[in-house]
């Protein structure tokens, strides 16, 4: 019941984190089942179709479900802790993005028992994701699903911005910022802008499914490349979503490990917000064999091939923090420091496709295969294990096996390049992607065999990774306020794990580096800003669950509200928006509840936190 | 711009070393790196461009990488605290400065090789016009001005160059010969991609499918056979001549009532499925049945063509054509009978 109601950040954290490790689960044995399949040539381990929904959830699900949300988990966990503040802006909302989040990944996943999956690619190019060529509701799961999922990843965005704008403690300047709450504000600025172009695609594929719309039917005047415009015009930021959190974590990892300051701080700000903003500018390189012509290819090429300069100036920064410092291989930097090189070369297989008369040969084939994964997987994953092994103590208390953390990243590497480098030479041999299973004597066996082999060891790594989480968490939760000695954050200034109210008093920053700043000079604390006082804090409430249940019944009621049942009084209530109806009375209902009942909240008495 | 040049000329050793190396990759008539015409060859040279460029980047970020996690490292009793550095002006505009330069370097060729591809031939009067129309499973291909219309295998003159018109019937496929050109989508909204390569060398070419169509997209492969001019003109009057019907009568009335209400043979009008005029002389029944009489790499093609007929779900899942046993009607003896013929069914 607490963590039905809760409004904590710090508890949200760990709810997103669950969640995130669930879905993220699911992908996993998703790919695992794909790799198996592709193990040989014309295996029949499974069959086309199952294969296409695989292929359709394992990526919708790991981009939408499995790692947005431990990204979330991360921003909750740490980002009110680093800029010196109690909760997020709107702690109500940041429940309710969670809880939307939940629901629509669950509604999304139920399609697997509830006749078929979506099958179109995560993409879902159109027309083979209309009602002519996709006539399940696999299809329906995925644009309400993620349209509800959306919704959670928008207020979480908005909410964060809030935060970080007004929220930060006392001489906290924008410039004296941590990296990783730097980053945090800037992915919060493209999901602002990015999601609702989702938002506004799927639900013209809704109507276009459900309501039999045409916007994307090309017999009735509709414009199926229309769809990928737009859905690319918030894919493209996407990926600069995910990617740029872990540009974050690795900027507070290596100074750490390091005992060094970031090097070149303004200039790692500057190439952030560069990043973000050529995002936006080159979602057509999605679409160069869509037939754009040579001008808007040539545009394309170019803008793209430039995102390389302010990732460059990235990577040289990190290697010249650690020039000249004390490097430790700590389970967290192992990760932070296996990140540089691997994501170095997605990086660079990036610029490559950036070309368009060469991305001719590598789109749709396994080259693009393996430059994503490269980029996912080796950045982000590798950026999302450091992280958590970083923070681990700070979230719960607990220190991870530092043994255990090893295996996870050797084996977790290992297997990574195992499985996705060769994936580089299946493209250019001429494997397309998205197949089910291929022709013998192609030269594609041996490859995909290896492929298929790492791919194993991956998800070794992974259950190693999941036994340490597990040995842990029957320890005492005993770790140190800075347990890993050398934090340079003000999160390290504080117990681990905090008290509800993070901060007994808001602490002074007086640089960059606050804690790091105030241990030089021989304090072991910060300097608080303010005096202990009474401090506010807002109730606990199931307002937010019961919305996203509300939101969750209405999307299945209108997904299914033009099929027949076996049973009348079924069809009564779905063909008549009833179900629907009902969904919307329990959100809009609780929204009434919300604004009618005024909850001031609480306060925590300065008696209580000196007695403590 | 001259300097520039030169920079990319100081590349060019490794290119061609690369070249060498890459162009060990994969089989000759399928793969991006052994490229066997004029378009998959300007795409392969961007790519060792890009490839060498990549590799030096590569080298520079891990020979440091290496250098500093070993130089270091944190020492057993290190306690004192390293100098906390700011960042240094020079240094940071130096790795600000040359990616810039590395990406002019690629991008100049990269403009004008896009440039180059857009160049469409269709209004060359020297080039073999050719309309692909993608349908789910199966490539159609009529050569306009020569009124003939095939499937699954592209017959063209060697060293000519095509002019492709692409379109599809049904959703978005994208038609992709690796070692003789990129991929080009074909689109569903009436807009009409053109392009065009060609093939110096006679020989058969695996094109493929590249866009994800179905459950059988991995199947939607087709040949593209380069022959020389004057066997490209007998193919055409062959594929021009009266169709042939099973000599046998009965036969014959079951293959035109089960079979012609979809498929064409000789000109006459196609259905939804593709044209089977001449199919005993194809590369491949269904795209993916490979024709070879030695069975290394596929089956005779009467084999073929009977694994089809009694089964097409089983050869390509999802496909739109009827059981011929189980929707049609069909007797094994007939269904064999009606394989026998299309295997004599051979073009001179
Ligand atoms: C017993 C009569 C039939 C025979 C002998 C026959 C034969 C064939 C053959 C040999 C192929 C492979 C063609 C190739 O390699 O290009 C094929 C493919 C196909 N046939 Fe038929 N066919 C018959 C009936 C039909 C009918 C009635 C339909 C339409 C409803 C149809 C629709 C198709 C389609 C759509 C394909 C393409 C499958 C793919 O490759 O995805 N066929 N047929
Ligand atoms: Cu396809």
């Amino acid at each position: 019941m607490d963590w039905i109601t809760t409004v904590d950040h710090k508890k949200i954290a760990i709810l997103y984190l669950w969640a995130g490790g669930f879905f993220f689960g699911i992908g996993g044995l998703e790919a695992i089942l794909i790799r198996i399949q592709l193990i040989k040539p014309m295996n029949t381990f499974l069959d086309a179709q199952t294969f296409n929904e695989l292929i359709t959830m394992h990526g919708t699900t790991m981009i939408f479900l499995g790692v947005m949300p431990v990204i979330f988990a991360l921003m909750n966990a740490v980002i009110p802790l680093q800029i010196g503040a109690r909760d997020v802006a709107f702690p109500f909302l940041n429940a309710l993005g969670f809880w939307t989040f939940l629901f629509g990944g669950l509604l999304l996943n139920l399609s697997w028992v509830m006749g078929g999956a979506p099958d179109a690619g995560w993409t879902s190019y159109t027309p083979l994701s209309s009602t002519t060529y996709s006539a399940t509701h696999g299809v329906d799961f995925y644009t309400i699903g993620l349209q509800i999922a959306g919704l959670g990843t928008l207020i979480g965005g908005i909410n964060f911005l809030a935060t970080i704008i007004t929220m930060r403690a006392p001489g906290m300047s924008y410039m004296r910022m941590p990296m990783f709450a730097w980053t945090t504000f800037i992915t919060s600025a493209i999901i602002l802008f990015a999601f609702p172009a989702i938002t506004v695609g799927l639900v013209l594929l809704t109507f276009d499914r459900i309501l039999e719309a045409n916007f994307f039917n090309p017999l009735t005047g509709g414009n199926p490349v229309l769809w990928q415009h737009i859905f690319w015009i918030f894919g493209h930021p996407e990926v600069y979503i995910l990617i740029l959190p872990a540009f974050g974590i690795i900027s507070e990892v290596i100074p750490t490990f390091s005992r060094k300051r970031l090097f070149g701080y303004s200039s790692m700000v500057f190439a952030t917000i560069l990043i973000a903003f050529l995002g936006f500018m080159v979602w057509a390189h999605h679409m160069f064999t869509t037939g754009l012509g040579p001008v808007a290819n040539a545009l394309f090429s170019v803008s793209t091939m430039l995102i390389a300069v302010p990732t460059g100036i990235k990577i040289f920064n990190w290697l010249f923090t650690m020039w000249g410092g004390q490097v430790r291989f700590t389970t967290p930097n192992l990760f932070a420091v296996g990140f540089i090189p691997t994501f170095t070369m997605g990086g660079v297989t990036g610029v490559m496709l950036a070309s368009a008369p060469a991305d001719f040969q590598f789109h749709d084939t396994y080259f693009v295969v393996a430059h994503f994964h490269y980029v996912i997987v080796g950045g982000l994953v590798l950026g999302l294990f450091s992280g958590l092994h970083y923070w681990w103590p700070k979230m719960f208390g607990r220190m991870l096996s530092e043994t255990l953390g090893k295996w996870t990243f050797w084996t977790f590497i290992i297997g990574f390049h195992l499985t996705f480098f060769v994936q580089h030479f299946l493209g250019l041999m001429g494997m397309q992607r998205r197949v089910f299973t291929y022709l013998p004597n192609q030269q594609f066996d041996t490859l995909n065999l290896v492929s298929t082999i790492g791919a194993g060891l991956m998800g070794v790594g992974m259950l190693i990774f999941l036994w340490n989480i597990f040995i842990t968490s029957r320890k005492p939760a005993d770790a140190a306020d800075d347990p890993w000695e050398d934090g340079r954050t003000l999160e390290w200034t504080i117990p681990s794990p905090p008290p509800e109210y993070n901060f007994k008093q808001t602490p002074l920053v007086r640089g960059i580096d606050a804690f790091w700043k105030e241990k030089l000079a021989g304090h072991k604390s910060m300097t608080p800003s303010e005096p202990v006082g009474s401090i506010h804090m807002p109730s606990a409430t199931i307002l937010p669950f019961l919305m996203s249940v509300g939101i969750f019944i209405a999307g299945l009621g209108f997904m299914f509200s033009r099929d027949t049942f076996g049973s009348d009084v079924l069809s009564f209530l779905f063909n008549n928006y009833i179900v629907t109806a009902l969904g919307l009375v329990i959100t809009f209902g609780s929204m009434l509840m919300r604004s009618l009942f005024d909850d001031h909240g609480w306060h925590i008495e300065p008696e209580e936190l000196e007695g403590r | 711009m001259m300097k520039t040049w030169q920079a990319g000329k100081r590349l060019l050793p490794m290119t061609a070393a690369l070249g060498l190396l890459l162009a060990g990759c994969g089989r000759e008539d399928l793969s991006v790196l052994r490229p066997q015409g004029p378009a998959a060859e300007s795409s392969f040279d961007l790519m060792k461009l890009a490839i060498t460029i990549m590799i030096v980047v590569l080298l520079i970020v891990y020979s440091i990488a290496a250098y500093v996690l070993i130089r270091f490292r944190r020492k057993p009793g290190q306690r004192e605290i390293p100098e906390q550095v700011e960042g240094n002006f020079k240094l940071e505009v130096i790795w600000t400065v040359i990616p810039l330069i590395l990406v002019v370097i690629l991008a100049v060729p990269t403009v004008k090789a896009v440039f180059a591809a857009g160049n469409d031939h269709s209004n060359d009067k020297n080039a073999v016009k050719v309309k692909v129309t993608g349908h789910q499973y199966w490539w159609e291909f009529e050569y306009t001005d020569y009124g003939v219309k095939t499937a699954q295998d592209l017959v063209i003159p060697a060293g000519k160059d095509i002019a492709f018109e692409l379109s599809t019937a049904d959703v978005l496929h994208s038609f992709w010969v690796p070692s003789l050109a990129g991929k080009m989508d074909t689109n569903p909204d009436g807009t009409v991609n053109r392009f065009s390569f060609s093939a110096p060398n006679e020989g058969v070419y695996r094109g493929k499918c590249a866009e994800l169509c179905g459950p059988s997209h991995g199947f939607m492969e087709f040949k593209v056979k380069s022959v020389s001019e004057a066997e490209f003109e007998q193919w055409l009057a062959s594929m021009k001549a009266p169709a042939v019907l099973p000599e046998d009568p009965q036969l014959a009335e079951t293959f035109k009532s089960a079979c012609l209400s979809c498929h064409a043979i000789g000109d006459g009008t196609m259905g939804s499925g593709p044209s089977l005029a001449g199919i005993g002389s194809r590369e491949s029944v269904a795209g993916i049945l490979l024709n070879d009489d030695t069975g290394v790499d596929g089956a005779p093609i009467l084999d073929n063509l009977k694994t089809w007929l009694h089964d097409p779900q089983s050869v390509k899942p999802g496909n739109y054509m009827p059981d011929p046993k189980k929707d049609l009607g069909l007797t094994d003896e007939e269904i064999d009978g009606i394989a026998e013929y299309l295997a004599g069914y051979t073009l001179d």
